[in-house]
């Protein structure tokens, strides 16, 4: 059995984990009101472009002559994955759960014999893709830096995505991320942003004849790159959203876990030390009995 | 009859302007400048870098806009934009900061005509304001 002293030493070192552990919890619930606040927001930016693109692609005649953003390369050989993760740990099964959903994926398109290409976003990703993905990753990008997840960061990455798309590097391309619901669930997601697949809410779509100025190919090549970046920006906020929520229940578990690791060892010392004092009594009467 | 239409300004982190009391609104166009009245015909179109004036019963507002697509529809109009300025409290600095940048992109040999189209117009419209 531990000694008094080393059960001391190890209810103190719980104690000051717990403590980190709420003050974790504390920050992370702030930033989570933050977070969720701007992914709310920017719920209308997204909704509103995805509606006009679909206005646009139900009144575009000619489907053969389509932007290749619309109806993709023709082939469906190489995959791009962009697979967003947060750059910090400490949060639970945020990462893990998209890098799973990811690697079936993978697992899928390496079946059918296509080729694969990944793009992480964010540390932690790459840190779990790199050991059996390695030699796929083609770039790893990272916002580290940047206080606040913000469209221009998305914008970097969309860019990146069309040039590569442009250069012929690959057909189709998806994102991982994960879905904010609420505090106790995120849901993994797997988006196919290239070619664009049409969104299954048809309620806003109308039969309105539109004006277009100037023609609808031409609005519709200058609106889809902005459209990619959107999606990513959009992914990004529900991603920081799910992290700081994914963060805060994790955190609290750990409290509460640490809680009850303090009680059990508080009973586990008092035990002791009661037996301690117990066997000296034993001693000093057996020792007074004998005289 | 009312002469009254909504407006709504959205931009990538959230809803910038949202008024239901305008009567005309003049957009920098692609192919130029459209004013907007009641009862228009459905229309999208897309921005250049410009200015967008809001007329409304309250008075006059004016705003500077990178980029953007409108969307005209049942007497509602949206505005997507990815950056947007209130021209009443703009800041000099950040106007110099993004003049500075585009005319760093327009220095760069690679560019097509159409994206040196928008930035020369960019770069017009800034140096009109600031």
């Amino acid at each position: 059995m531990a000694s008094l002293d080393d059960l001391k030493k190890r209810i103190s070192s719980v104690k000051s984990t717990q403590k980190i552990t709420k003050a974790m919890k504390m920050v992370a619930a702030a930033k989570l009101r933050r977070a969720q606040e701007s992914a709310e927001k920017g719920r209308p930016y997204s909704d509103k472009m995805n509606n006009i693109i679909l206005n646009l692609s139900n009144g575009i005649s000619d489907i053969e002559n389509a932007p290749k953003l619309l109806s993709g390369s023709g082939e469906d050989k190489v995959h791009l994955c962009v697979v967003m993760t947060s750059d910090r740990g400490l949060c639970g099964g945020f990462n893990t759960n998209i890098i799973k959903k990811a690697k079936l994926y993978f697992q899928k398109i390496l079946d059918e014999d296509k080729k694969l290409k990944i793009i992480t976003v964010g540390t932690k990703g790459y840190d779990q893709l790199k050991r059996l993905y390695g030699d796929n990753i083609i770039e790893k990008i990272s916002f580290k830096d940047s206080k606040n997840v913000n469209y221009f960061d998305a914008d970097k990455v969309g860019k990146i995505l069309i040039e590569k798309f442009e250069k012929k590097e690959f057909d189709v391309c998806a994102i991982f991320y994960n879905q904010f619901k609420n505090v106790i669930t995120q849901i993994p997601q797997e988006q196919q942003i290239i070619p664009l697949k049409a969104s299954e809410n048809e309620e806003n779509s109308s039969e309105d004849n539109y004006e277009f100025e100037p023609e609808e190919d031409e609005i519709l090549n200058n609106l889809l790159p902005k459209n990619i970046s959107t999606q990513i920006f959009k992914a990004m906020l529900e991603n920081s959203a799910s992290e700081q929520g994914s963060r805060m229940s994790a955190m609290d578990n750990a409290t509460r876990n640490a809680g009850e690791m303090v009680d059990k060892l508080t009973i586990e010392y008092n035990r002791s030390r009661q037996a301690a004092i117990t066997k000296e009594l034993i001693e000093i009467i057996s020792g007074a009995e004998s005289l | 009859m009312s002469e009254e239409y909504s407006v709504e300004i959205v931009n990538p982190e959230k809803s910038f302007l949202s008024k239901d009391d305008v009567t005309e609104v003049v957009v920098p166009a692609f192919e130029g400048e459209i004013g907007i009245l009641r009862d228009h015909i459905s229309i999208i179109s897309f921005l250049k870098p410009g200015i967008i004036k809001i007329f409304s019963k309250s008075g006059e507002e004016s705003f500077y806009v990178n980029d953007g697509i409108i969307e005209f529809k049942n007497n509602n109009l949206s505005i997507l934009t990815s950056l947007i300025l209130n021209l009443k409290d703009i800041d000099k600095e950040k106007i110099s900061e993004i003049q500075k940048f585009a005319e760093e992109e327009l220095n760069k040999s690679e560019i097509n005509d159409q994206e040196k189209y928008l930035l020369d117009q960019k770069l017009e419209v800034l140096k009109s304001i600031n």
